[in-house]
């Protein structure tokens, strides 16, 4: 911009945090272009496939401050559908598949927003946790997801017909792309007005109101946005792993979702991805040591001394001694 | 033989009468959510996990102390109680100005640890403990066989709810609790130690999940996940009756044991989901839950 | 390259390796044997295989003396949390980075199908020990993996065809509802048709289920005269604890619990479970080869070992014989070396790899003992008969596996 002489204080900071939130983004590229080399790209797959769903979470609780319990059962749609798909016709494609499984979820998540946003607090927490409780039933009992034993035998095939994604590394770089194009449809659903409108419904919802904003659609378009997100995440999963099962779809998934965002910091851009890492490392590392049988006492104290004393989380604690040490 | 859609009329009496003993179960568990949901405001996932403790506490106590049913069937529940007491004194307390929902998610991290610790000592395939020797045997009831246990199962738990329900509603300690619902800075002002009250409810409420534990140990295997499965059933059922309200949480367990009941006639494999499907009824056509008041 | 040169090499390929059979290194991949192994190491299955399978897979690595020809056996192993998500991970991650040569364990049936299509796309080699879904031998089957131990197809054949013979001709099942459950019971409606009984009722139970009273009323308003339980693991304890206590078998009627560990009769107790006809692939009390394995294992571990943790034994054992003969720890080649070779051992009697990957061995039909009867905390079964390996498994010629040529 050529007139910076002219900008007020406000601006200024706003362009000092755009400039140091496109750093972030920069360091986010270049750092997932090298993970591969440095470190598993099969853990690194599952790492950006539960970061992608901790951010469409964060994206309805941080966003839009509802808490819902029942996440894993867009997780569990995109990957059903999009697993189911590719594994009974060779001729789909996956991203093909992964688009079908991303819009059975935006389905799914348009159902379940029209049942349970009216509702707040605690009571949106347990309306969604039953709706996932029944996703849970259909799933055990339809004969398309191999109800306990699961699906398996997904190919990964080839990328627009092309490019096999039979090699972690070709794999790797597609699903980071996924990734990306999931973390900037947030992101600009974040900093738009809309995302604007939504903020100040989580804080002053009667105000919204009152300010004439239909703050029940907001919340649904935000609801199903992140259902959408949660559904390209389990997509892209199913098409790594090769294999969708009820874990996903179990309400043990939604409340480890919760837990990796709020680990990493509710609200913040960054957490839900860091909270995503630790705790598919912690699970990944403590499955194969002696400790491997504490994992759920491990999880179980880090979500208490969250709650207790580090409610920011990891991202917003940061944030927060940046502030203080630097304002 | 008299049917009734299809099933004898004795099979189906005797469903009835087995969903209402497990709505009693239900309607212990709810009635201590409902207790601590009024007053804590919040939703206690750890309640499982101390209807758990409870079993395990019968069940250790007989093994290492030779602690027998009758005594457990107190003692069991004061010692959770004091746990919960503990835990709300040192942890719930220290959130109880932020949202609710750190509540739910604390005592979700508390049920992980509870259940994980013991999976790691007890495993989870279930210690079995014996039911005690006046109880055994049963009636013939013409229509089915009543196991002796199962009839007390259902008596206690009736007798303790209404217990419960004549303490809060008739009792002055229960007019301290209502009002502590309602306006507990008024209740401050006048002179009532309120967070003494918040305490000693919490133990009450998880007291009463104990004291259900005991109840079930000699009917299930004694395991670490016993409390998880039953819990999501449990919330659902608090849901429905109305959060907060204790008639309702007593009146909808019961009710929901027998729709489960009937259901595992006509259609076994939804079982574990109708309540869930009556649940989303509830709320779409009475959100505020079948007993509670529109907030 | 030219003749010659092509031949010449080979012969000095086969001259080293005969100089270095004694060190075969070269043969090993990375110069050491790696054995992975998986199973429920906390959830429902942790009794049955968990820790203690683990125990016993270390037993057979040290009686083996830890090393192969010269290359040492290290053993990794993880939970699967039976999830079929986080087994193929882990096994895709032991094969990928590790270079895991054989993966034993797997319970889970929903684990074991993920794990074995993650082998065969990656030419690996697991030996299944505590899964029960004949399947895996079935519509299932790759020539990477060995099922070990039992599967559903015997324990029908074992404990059904005996009760319709001493005249259990009627039947009400109450099976768990997701495949195992489902493929049991098909397997047991065939045998009790085939010897001239009738199935007259049945009810499906969502898995995992704590309360059985309902079902356990409808089994009683049935009138037959044998109540099924095609389940497993809790639901099958919950199953008999609440028929115990609804005098169920007092009121003439009788359990044929298809699939019941040693640790679940240890669970319910005598009082609870005696009379249950059971199949069982191995007793720990059966003979004194048993006993002497099993008594070194109590002592390691504080329990008895049940037929899956002596399976992991004996499959291991016969894994490392297998790579020793052969001189390489080769998937293919091992696996066709173990097939070759018979399994004789305390576990498997008459025991051989079939090309559908099934290992046929005899398997026992066992009755569990009075409280009276029993002599301590672990004596358990009376082993009623032997069925014969040959008699025991489904046959070939029955297979819908793509290995077999029918």
């Amino acid at each position: 911009m050529s007139t910076t002489q002219t900008l007020t204080p406000t601006m200024k900071r706003q362009r000092r945090a755009n400039l140091r939130r496109n750093a972030f983004y920069l360091i986010l590229i270049v750092v997932g272009m090298v993970a591969p080399f440095l470190a598993y790209p099969v853990f690194l797959m599952k790492v950006l496939c539960f970061a992608l769903f901790a951010c469409a979470f964060n994206l309805l609780l941080g966003y839009a401050g509802l808490l819902s319990f029942g996440h894993a059962a867009f997780l569990a749609t995109g990957g059903y559908i999009t697993g189911y798909l590719l594994a009974s016709y060779p001729a789909m494609t996956p991203e093909m598949g992964i688009i079908a499984g991303t819009l059975a979820a935006v389905v799914l998540g348009a159902a379940f927003g029209a049942l349970s946003i009216r509702r707040q607090g605690i009571y949106f927490a347990m309306v969604t946790l039953a709706l996932a409780q029944l996703v849970y039933f259909a799933y055990v009992q339809s004969p398309f997801t191999g109800g306990e034993d699961g699906l398996h035998g997904v190919p990964r095939g080839e990328l627009f017909g092309i490019i096999s994604l039979r090699s972690n590394l070709a794999m790797y770089y597609f699903v980071f792309a996924v990734f990306l194009i999931g973390f900037a449809i947030i992101q600009r659903a974040v900093h738009s007005p809309y995302g604007q409108v939504l903020k100040a419904i989580r804080e002053n919802e009667p105000r919204a109101v009152s300010l004439g904003y239909n703050v029940d659609a907001y919340k649904l378009v935000a609801f199903i946005l992140s259902a959408g997100i949660a559904g390209l995440a389990g997509s892209t999963k199913t098409v790594v792993f090769q294999l969708a099962s009820l874990t996903d779809a179990h309400w043990h998934m939604s409340g480890e979702v919760i837990l990796m965002t709020l680990l990493g910091g509710v609200g913040t851009l960054f957490g839900p991805i860091m909270g995503a890492g630790i705790v598919v490392s912690l699970q990944h590392m403590l499955g194969q040591s002696p400790l491997g049988n504490w994992v759920s006492v491990i999880l179980g104290v880090i979500f208490v001394v969250c709650v207790l004393s580090f409610r920011s989380g990891i991202v917003g604690e940061i944030n927060k001694m940046y502030h203080k040490n630097f304002k | 033989m008299t049917m009734i859609f299809g099933v004898p009329l004795a099979v189906f009496m005797g469903q009835l009468l087995l969903g209402l003993i497990n709505g009693a179960f239900y309607a212990l568990l709810s009635l201590g959510l409902a207790v601590i949901f009024g007053l804590l405001k919040i939703v206690n996932f750890a309640h499982g996990a101390m209807y758990m403790l409870g079993a395990f506490a019968a069940l250790l106590g007989m093994r290492y102390l030779g602690i027998n049913y009758w005594a457990a069937l107190l003692l069991a529940p004061l010692l959770v109680g004091g746990f919960g007491m503990l835990i709300e004194r040192f942890m719930l307390r220290r959130i109880g100005h932020l949202d609710h929902l750190y509540g739910l998610l604390l005592t979700f991290g508390l049920a992980l640890i509870f259940e994980g610790t013991l999976v790691n000592f007890f495993g989870v395939s279930g210690a079995r403990y014996p039911t005690p020797e006046v109880l055994q045997g049963g009636f013939q009831l013409g229509f089915m066989f009543l196991p002796a246990y199962r009839a007390w199962v259902l008596a206690a738990a009736l007798v303790v709810c209404l217990f419960t329900w004549f303490m809060i509603e008739r009792t002055r300690l229960g007019a301290y609790l209502r009002a502590g619902t309602e306006n507990p800075a008024l209740m401050q002002a006048f002179g009532v130690n309120v967070p003494l009250l918040v305490t000693l409810t919490y133990g009450f409420g998880v007291a009463l999940a104990a004291f259900a534990g005991v109840l079930a140990a000699p009917l299930y295997p004694v395991s670490p996940t016993m409390g998880s499965s039953l819990l999501i059933v449990v919330f659902a059922v608090v849901v429905i009756g109305g959060m907060g309200s204790i008639l309702g949480a007593v009146l909808t367990g019961l009710g929901m044991g027998l729709i489960e009941g009937l259901t595992k006639v006509y259609y076994p494999e939804a079982a574990n989901t109708v309540i869930f499907l009556v649940m989303i009824l509830v709320l779409l056509l009475r959100p505020a839950g079948l007993f509670g008041k529109e907030a | 390259m030219t003749f010659i040169k092509k031949t010449l090499a080979s012969s000095i390929a086969l001259a080293a390796a005969t100089v270095m059979a004694t060190s075969a290194q070269a043969e090993m991949s990375d110069g050491e044997v790696r054995i992975g192994y998986l199973a429920d190491m906390s959830g429902t299955y942790r009794d049955l295989a968990g820790p203690g399978g683990l125990e016993a897979l270390n037993m057979a690595v040290e009686d083996f003396g830890g090393s192969v020809n010269g290359a040492a056996i290290d053993v990794f192993s993880a939970d699967d949390n039976n999830s079929a998500d986080v087994g193929a991970n882990t096994v895709r991650g032991w094969i990928d980075q590790d270079n895991v040569d054989m993966v034993a364990g797997m319970v889970a049936s929903s684990v074991v199908i993920a794990v074995t299509k993650v082998l065969e796309e990656n030419d690996g080699l697991g030996i299944i020990s505590g899964s029960a879904a004949s399947s895996i031998t079935n519509e299932h089957c790759t020539p990477n993996h060995i099922h070990w131990v039992y599967d559903t197809y015997p324990l029908a054949n074992g404990t059904a065809k005996a009760i319709v013979d001493q005249g259990g001709d009627t039947w009400f099942m109450l099976t768990a509802d997701y495949a195992f459950g489902h493929a049991l019971e098909g397997d047991v409606t065939k045998v009790v048709e085939e010897n001239g009984g009738e199935i007259v009722g049945g009810v499906r139970h969502p898995f995992p289920t704590s309360d059985f009273s309902s079902y356990i009323l409808q089994a009683q308003g049935s009138g037959a005269k044998i109540v099924g339980l095609a389940n497993a693991g809790a639901d099958t304890v919950n199953a008999i604890n609440t028929a115990s206590q609804f005098g169920l078998t007092q009121a003439g009627q009788q359990l044929a619990g298809l699939l019941v560990f040693l640790n679940d009769v240890h669970a319910m107790g005598l009082e609870t479970t005696q009379g249950l006809l059971l199949t069982t692939g191995w007793y720990w009390n059966m003979d004194d080869e048993s006993r002497e394995w099993a008594e070194r294992y109590y002592e390691r571990v504080g329990r008895m070992p049940t037929m899956v943790q002596a399976g992991i034994y004996s499959s291991t054992m016969h894994y490392l014989k297998a790579v020793e003969e052969a001189g390489t720890d080769d998937p293919e080649t091992v696996r066709a070396q173990m097939a070759e070779m018979p399994v004789n051992d305390f576990f498997s009697r008459n025991g051989r790899i079939r090309e559908d990957g099934r290992m046929v061995h005899d398997m026992y039909l066992a009755e569990v003992k009075s409280p009276e009867a029993s002599t301590h905390e672990w004596d358990l079964y009376e082993i009623l008969a032997t069925i014969p390996a040959e008699e025991a498994f489904r046959p070939l010629s029955e297979s819908q596996c793509k290995l077999v040529q029918n």
